[in-house]
Order: structure tokens, then sequence, then C-alpha cells
């Protein structure tokens, strides 16, 4: 029989096992959400560093770049980055306290049926806090940008 | 005894859609399919080992004791892994049942998975308590002792200790399922079972973990607590083993006290 080696990628999920969070609950939602978000932040960063370096060639450079940012376009790519920088933020800092142990509860012995402390309303409510503080930015940017 | 008759009324049949791969033999991987019988307490395992018995003989699983105690017969069922023996049919409540072998961990044939990578992360933490005396004394080794723990001791640890190795948590973890060298929940979770233990001596025990593809690239998706059948929480585990890396959380373990036993061998 042919050896299996250990080192195998056969039946490996990859990035495909970020597809579909919702089969594990709102930690892997939020987990999904904040790896997006933060790849979407450095793609910005990249292009803010690039829009800003516009101006060693003179004011006009600056401004007809700029003017991207006026448009439809420009403008809901700006509420997105409100939406994403606010997520990252919130569910970060949330993210800094689990990972030093604080908000999970202590070691129980476990009791049927099973209610792991670590995915406690804490934590659901961290997300939550998370999502509805983005969705109100959002709502603001939208105002501000589409306002009168 | 139950009604023949009975026995029927209360029978429904389910799609039981079943992964077929046979590794050493290189064939194409597709779905077989069965219409299984079942009743309310019927579990997957159970409807698996009907397909054997009666459909198809060839259906490869790997189980055991039928209660959730040896972890064996790990799979994906509709897309969440599980252990077959501990999913009843009716509490899924779908008209198809698909069976997958876990992710994450190589396919041997249909359901059953290679387990070597995921034992290989569980050795490498030394899931075994370790003392002192011994190291450099062989006739020391060979003495027994009991240890005083108090209760409040034990707890910091028994829950961790209830793991039965089924793989679920390594299946679901995301970043399993993108670096091959990351320990996973399981061995993580071990490292502080025997890190929180107050007979485990060892000191070096988190330099095991400590690496870019060790403990810091978890990132508490919570998917293996999530899963987990015996209430482990193997996320609550890492993020306090983490805590004390950090140095957020300070060690006070006090090394439990421990007594020589005179052996029946030793008295005569």
């Amino acid at each position: 029989m042919k050896e299996i080696e250990h080192d195998s990628r056969n039946n490996l999920e990859g990035i495909k096992g970020w597809l579909n969070p919702s089969r594990y609950g709102w930690e892997r939602i939020s987990y999904w959400f904040q790896r997006l978000t933060g790849v979407f932040l450095l793609i910005y960063f990249i292009g803010h560093v690039y829009e800003t370096s516009t101006i060693v060639n003179g004011q006009n450079a600056w401004e007809s770049f700029l003017e991207l940012t006026q448009t439809v376009w420009g403008h809901l790519f700006l509420i997105m980055v409100i939406g994403a920088s606010s997520f990252h933020s919130a569910n970060g800092i949330r993210l800094i306290f689990t990972h030093v142990g604080i908000g999970l509860g202590t070691p129980s012995r476990p009791d049927y049926p099973y209610s792991p402390s670590s995915l406690n309303y804490r934590q659901k409510s961290g997300i939550w806090i998370a999502l509805i503080l983005s969705a109100a930015a959002m709502y603001y940017g939208f105002t501000v940008l589409f306002g009168e | 005894m139950i009604n023949s008759n009975e026995n029927n009324k209360d029978e429904k049949k389910i799609v039981l859609k079943i992964f077929r791969e046979n590794t050493a033999q290189k064939t194409d991987s597709h779905y077989d399919t069965f219409n299984v019988p079942y009743k309310k307490w019927t579990t997957v395992l159970d409807a698996l080992l009907y397909v054997k018995s009666y459909m198809d003989p060839s259906v490869a699983i790997r189980y055991s004791c039928r209660m959730a105690s040896c972890g064996s017969c790990g799979m994906k069922i509709n897309g969440i892994p599980r252990l077959a023996c501990y999913t009843k049919i009716s509490e899924l409540e779908t008209s198809t049942i698909e069976c997958e072998p876990l992710p994450n961990l190589p396919v041997i044939r249909d359901l059953v998975t290679d387990f070597s990578r995921f034992f290989n992360h569980h050795k490498n933490i030394q899931p075994y308590i370790q003392s002192k005396d011994g190291v450099d004394d062989p006739d020391t080794e060979k003495k027994t002792f009991s240890f005083y723990q108090s209760p409040d001791e034990v707890d910091k640890y028994l829950q961790f200790s209830y793991c039965i190795k089924c793989g679920l948590c390594y299946s679901a973890c995301p970043t399993v399922g993108t670096d091959l060298k990351f320990p996973g929940p399981q061995a993580l979770a071990q490292l502080y079972r025997y890190y929180a233990d107050t007979r485990d001596e060892t000191k070096n025990r988190l330099d095991i973990v400590d690496d870019r593809h060790g403990i810091w690239r978890c990132h508490f998706a919570g998917s293996c607590s999530k899963v987990c059948p015996k209430g482990v929480d193997p996320a609550l585990g890492i993020q306090l083993l983490r805590s004390y890396m950090l140095g957020i959380s300070k060690n006070d373990k006090k090394l439990a006290e421990k007594n020589e036993i005179q052996t029946d061998e030793e008295s005569i």
C-alpha cells in the first residue's frame, strides 16, 4: 500500500475553510470579518500612502487624484473603509482581551450538555457591539458623504 | 418487547450521501447515495453500519466504542466535524445527510483519515507528567509516589484531560487548514493541561510552542470549542496558556507534595 506522507496537503481545507463561516457560529464569523477587514485595510493603506505621495508632484496632481474619492464609487469605497476600520478596531480590542485570558471564564468540570465557557455571552456581546458600531459609523459616513 | 408493527410505524428513510475515494488505488473521488431507514434514536454511525451490512460492504469507516468515548468515528457530517456515534439523524433535521472525511487530515479511504500528523503534534508537546526526580537517578525513577492536590488544583486542568483525541477540533480549526506546522487546538490545550498540573515540574514546556507556527498562530475563531464533543473547550486552554506566555498571568503553581509509596515488591 502506498505510504501516505505526513506533510500531505491532501484534504487540506486551505482558505476554502473560511467560506461559509456561519456553520461554526458567531465567533467564526467574527474571525472571518476580522481577516477580511484586515486585508481590505492593508490594501487601503497602500493606496492611501500612494495617494498622499502624489503631493510631491505638485498641487494639481494631488487635487486630481483626490477627485477620485469625490465620485459615487469613491464615496462608497470610503464608507467601506469607515465600516472596516470600525469593526476591525472594536473586535480587535475584544481579541486583545481574550488573547490574555480575560473575559473567557475559568476551567471547570464539563457537564452535559456542554457549553464552552470561552464562547460565552461576553464574547458574543463583544462581536455584536463591534458589528453595531461598524454599521453606525457607516451610516454616519453615508450621511456626511451623500448628505446635502 | 417492541411490537414489529409499531416498529415499522416509527421507521422513516433518509438519503445518506457518502464520500468515496481510495487514495492507494488513486480512484477519483465521488459520492454514493443510499436510502437508509431510521428511527428517532438512530445515529449516523448506525446508518453507516446499515449501509455496510445490507447495501455496500466496501464503505470504509473507522469506529469502535459507539458511545463517544474512543473518538474513532469523527467525520464531517453536513459540513461540520462531528462524531458519527454522537449525532442522531433526527436531530440534524434534514432529508439528506452528507458524510465526508474529516478535513485537514489526509484521506486513506472513504471516511477514514490518517491521524499521523495529528498524533505527531500531540506527542511533540510531551503529553505526560514530568518529574525532576529520576532524571539523574535511575533508582528514584523506579519509586512510586502519591501526590496531594486540592480540588481547586485539580479543576485547573481536569476539563482538558477529558480530551478523547477525536480530531474534530483539529479539523474545524481555520489555522490548521492553512498551516500544517501549527500544532492545532488539541495539542495546545493538552500543553496547557500539563502546564497547569501541579505534579508537573517541567519548566521549558512552553518553549515547544513559542514559535511563529506555534501558539501565536491561534486567532481565537472558537470553532475548536464549538465542535468538541466532550466539553473540553480547547480555545479556553489556548488563551490561558498564551496569557502565561505573555506574562499577564503569573505562574504561581505550587508543586504538589508527594509521598513515597512502598510497593509490595519493595516490602518483600
